[in-house]
């Protein structure tokens, strides 16, 4: 018995180096759609579609930032409520049955999109809303919607452009906020919004290059408009066939989508990146690690409450119509003091004769 | 009062405070042929948030709303999440009323932090308390701040036990444009101590419950007496959820219901941790059975007085292993023989419109119906109103039958430009049988350009009216508040018998603020740069350019050529 359990902590011993050999112990991920109205269905769909993925591999809602700017799935005009779906034919349906959407609607802007990122929140923030990463976790961060030559369009209103982000990234690396970041983009002309990064330890992935468009996959005749864009629909095919334990690596991954089915050229940057990407795991950045630590002693938990004093309570009249009526004195029309008026006339006419003369007197009478 | 640390006590010689889960389904065919379905759970537990102590074992009761209860001292909270709109003359009173969008009031507790003449105290903590609740609900209910939160000094009194009644205490807010979607349903099924996996709330399946007319959940915490003497208070948790189903859209035009058609489930087992459950089937129209037909039947029937009216209910009791039968799993159908008999038209229900013409200035009208023949009574009508649509309060108008009504109590508190709404209380008699209409004109303001949403052509919401009431009941209301009753009609305390309260919400109004176009700074600077450039520039270099003339550069061979002479030393060609 003793023999097999030295075996069996020896083994333990093994998988616990491996577990400590990737350099993080956490998982993030930020996933943001920057697109507003019904025709833009499709971005909500692609951030929807990663956000499955990555919590099928196990990363919690609580490490999931989800932002996204419009809401599809209960808008009057999807024929089926509740449902986003990627797959035409309405095979599959990435909205679900649990998902918790952190910042939605209005709440995506540039601004807050950079606050989560810096983690300078206002400090009544719930926790669902923070990324509290520190120096050893690795983020995810996704981003799809409407873009340009270096810029990103946030609700029609609003753009970030590659420098701010860059320099986001580069306040999170000053204030060691990330072990390792992945950064995927899904829009037009992707590939400019990666140019600018100058932080080590950054990965990036795009759909398209400069002067390319990314674009969509395919129409549902019911719903009407583009379920996906291509990229995405083509990563999510790939990230199906991952699972918690799989031994996939980036290399993969920068071959999801050639030229043939995207039609534009998905692009990719790792010359940030201090690991080799064929030693990376998929599972680093969309799996999760979790520390989990077993106890078998009990804890004790004592229970203090004291004995309130007894009072009789009542419960409150609805409508007290005439508490209500009495709550206001009568209102009474304020009139000035008796004789004020004529007081200030006089007063007023013997300023004037006084400076001007008693001359004028005349006139008046 | 001794606020000493308390002293560590033998937990197993101190009671732990009891707490208890009950869980019921109503469910009440409409006339119009559509269905109504009220879930309630109820956590009632004998602690005290207030005290001093820190509670610190939580079983039934969620963690996450008894620290928001502690945390910001919170005597009662009620939040309520819409969509659709109650339609009162088809549907009747809903059990639990609610506006569309998003609402929240709540009853702050006057707390050793913050006596409420420390200015503004009260409202620190209800902007600490929306954050914290919508990372709760998933809810964007940070949008909530003082130009959407009133103060109401007469509607919304505590539906809990207190004796403090100062409205300083109070906050209501509404956020029309709120969207209810699944990701809300999500953290409120958490919230429930068998969680979505037994009991009622395995039927809660979003994809059915959004494809409905009307779907609204709520959660409802206030303290409420112990026993029948009221010496002691225990809090209550409430989570409601009504939703109606349309004929057309669930149930394909045929008039029969079935638990499985309008949940997609079917019902196996109670929860394990819940005291009672229960569904209730209104079968008050059918004594006889001749209109419909309800089965599996069952023998257990049941009377209750609520909202204003004695209703039959057929009981369904989910502890009972008999109640599933042979096939282990209960599916509760409904089916119409008939389509007669009228609603019995409710008494008091209010509409509200947006008259006028262009971008500038506009009439808000209420319309109030009482319906009774004999009988009037008094309604109190709030109204919050945004500051970007000035009321001109000279011209309210109050009208019933024609003539003027006078208000027996106005409380009007004006708005400030990007500071506060208006808000507007009166307490109006409603003349039996009869429309009483209130008009205000209003102006409409230019916003500041970065103050308009993403989508400013969309309009802009302004919140439903809340007209609450003591309407007259057909039958004697039961004030014994503590005696076991189902939940669906324990829900509005009841201090009288002749009457009970009710509140009724308008609909909510969409109004177009001038909008600009916000393409022009783009334009504008685009010709103006452009102009700048093609006629100064031009002008400019013409003015400042001098002009030279230049050699042209020699041929290939020229060059080589004048590299062998610069060897030779020779002048280049």
């Amino acid at each position: 018995i003793f023999f097999f359990y030295s075996i069996h902590l020896l083994h333990t011993a093994d998988n616990a180096g491996q577990f400590f050999s990737s350099g993080h112990t956490n998982n993030w991920a930020v996933l943001v759609c920057t697109s507003r109205f019904w025709f833009n269905y499709r971005h909500v769909a692609n951030t929807l579609s990663v956000y499955r993925s990555v919590k099928r591999l196990g990363i919690p809602d609580s490490h999931i930032v989800l932002m996204l700017a419009d809401d599809m799935a209960c808008n009057h005009r999807n024929p089926k409520p509740a449902t986003v779906f990627s797959h035409k034919n309405m095979e599959l349906n990435v909205y679900g049955d649990d998902v918790e959407v952190d910042y939605r609607g209005y709440e995506v802007t540039v601004e807050n999109f950079l606050r989560v990122l810096t983690g300078r929140l206002p400090p009544s923030t719930p926790r669902s809303k923070r990324l509290l990463s520190d120096d050893r976790s690795n983020i995810l961060i996704y981003l799809t919607g409407h873009g340009g030559n270096g810029f990103l369009k946030f609700q029609d209103s609003e753009e970030i452009s590659n420098v701010e982000l860059a320099d986001a990234f580069e306040q999170m690396w000053q204030k060691r906020r990330y072990n390792e970041l992945l950064f995927i983009i899904d829009t037009c002309q992707g590939a400019s919004m990666y140019e600018r990064f100058y932080s080590p330890n950054l990965m990036a992935l795009a759909s398209s290059q400069v002067g390319e468009d990314s674009l969509s996959h395919q129409p549902d005749l019911a719903i009407g408009v583009h379920l996906m864009d291509r990229y995405t629909f083509y990563l999510l095919e790939f990230l199906e066939d991952i699972h918690p334990a799989s031994k996939t690596n980036m290399n993969d991954l920068f071959k999801v989508c050639p030229k043939s089915q995207c039609v534009s050229t998905p692009g990719h940057r790792t010359d940030l990146f201090l690991r080799d990407p064929g030693s990376v795991l998929i599972t680093d950045f969309f799996g999760s690690v979790r520390k989990v630590e077993i106890t078998m002693e009990t804890i004790n938990l004592t229970d203090p409450i004291k004995q309130v004093e007894q009072r009789k309570y009542s419960y409150v009249d609805q409508l007290p119509v005439s508490e209500i009526i009495h709550q206001k004195p009568k209102q009474k029309d304020w009139h000035p003091p008796d004789g004020f008026i004529l007081g200030l006339w006089t007063l007023i006419l013997l300023v004037f004769f006084k400076l001007y003369g008693m001359k004028h007197l005349k006139h008046i009478f | 009062f001794d606020t000493s640390a308390p002293e560590t006590v033998d937990p197993s010689s101190v009671p732990q405070p009891k707490d208890d889960f009950q869980e019921e389904l109503v469910i009440r065919p409409l006339h119009s042929g559509d269905i109504y379905a009220s879930f309630q759970f109820r956590t009632v537990w004998e602690t005290d948030f207030m005290r001093g102590n820190k509670v610190s074992h939580y079983r039934l009761f969620p963690k996450s709303l008894g620290q928001v209860i502690s945390k910001f001292s919170v005597r009662e909270l009620h939040i309520s999440f819409t969509q659709g709109y109650w339609r009162t003359m088809q549907w009747g009173q809903p059990f639990q009323p609610s506006p569309p969008g998003a609402e929240l009031w709540v009853w702050f507790q006057d707390s050793a932090e913050c006596k409420v003449y420390a200015a503004g105290c009260v409202d620190g903590t209800w902007k600490e308390l929306t954050n914290v609740l919508s990372g709760i609900f998933c809810a964007s209910l940070n949008f909530i701040d003082s130009t959407n939160t009133v103060q109401p000094s007469a509607s919304f009194k505590p539906l809990g036990i207190g004796n403090e009644t100062d409205h300083r205490f109070l906050r209501y807010a509404t956020l029309p444009r709120e969207i209810v979607c699944t990701e809300n349903l999500t953290p409120w099924k958490k919230l429930l101590p068998c969680g979505s996996k037994a009991g009622l709330a395995v039927l809660l399946k979003s994809e059915k419950l959004f494809h409905s007319s009307f779907h609204s959940q709520a959660v409802h915490i206030r303290p409420v007496c112990q026993d029948w003497q009221c010496k002691t208070t225990s809090w209550e948790l409430r989570q409601t959820l009504n939703v109606v189903f349309d004929l057309h859209n669930s149930a394909q035009g045929k008039r029969e219901w079935s638990l499985f058609k309008m949940f997609s489930r079917t019902l196996t087992e109670a929860c394990p941790l819940a005291s009672s459950s229960k569904i209730y089937i209104d079968i008050t129209d059918n004594p006889q059975g001749e209109q419909f037909e309800v089965s599996p039947a069952t023998p257990l029937l049941s009377q209750a007085v609520v909202l204003g009216d004695r209703r039959t209910f057929s009981v369904y009791d989910l502890t009972q292993q008999i109640t599933f039968g042979t096939v282990r799993s209960l599916n509760l159908l409904i089916r119409w023989k008939s389509s007669e008999g009228d609603m019995l038209r409710p008494l008091l229900h209010a509409e509200r419109y947006v008259a006028g013409y262009g971008l500038q200035t506009g009439e808000i009208h209420t319309l109030m119906y009482n319906n009774h023949p004999y009988r009037s009574f008094p309604v109190l009508l709030l109204d919050s109103v945004p500051w970007y649509l000035r009321l001109y309060i000279h011209t309210l108008t109050v009208t019933s039958k024609g003539k003027d009504n006078k208000p027996s109590y106005i409380h009007y508190q004006p708005s400030k430009d990007r500071l506060r709404p208006h808000l507007l209380e009166m307490l109006v008699q409603l003349p039996p049988n009869s429309v009483t209409e209130v008009t205000v004109q209003f102006e409409r303001a230019l916003l500041k350009w970065t103050e308009y949403t993403p989508d400013p052509n969309h309009g802009f919401y302004v919140g439903s009216s809340v007209i609450s009431s003591l309407v007259p009941s057909i039958v004697a209301m039961d004030t014994n508040s503590t005696r076991e009753r189902p939940l669906f009609s324990s829900f509005f305390p009841c201090k009288e018998e002749s009457s009970y309260f009710v509140r009724v919400y308008t609909e909510p109004l969409l109004v177009n603020l001038p909008t600009p176009d916000f393409s022009m700074p783009y334009n504008v600077i685009c010709l103006t740069c452009t102009v700048v450039a093609v006629g100064y520039g031009s002008l400019y270099n013409l003015l400042t350019r001098s002009f030279q003339i230049e050699e042209p550069s020699p041929g290939l061979a020229k060059r080589i050529a004048n590299i062998i002479r610069k060897m030779r030393g020779v002048p280049p060609l």
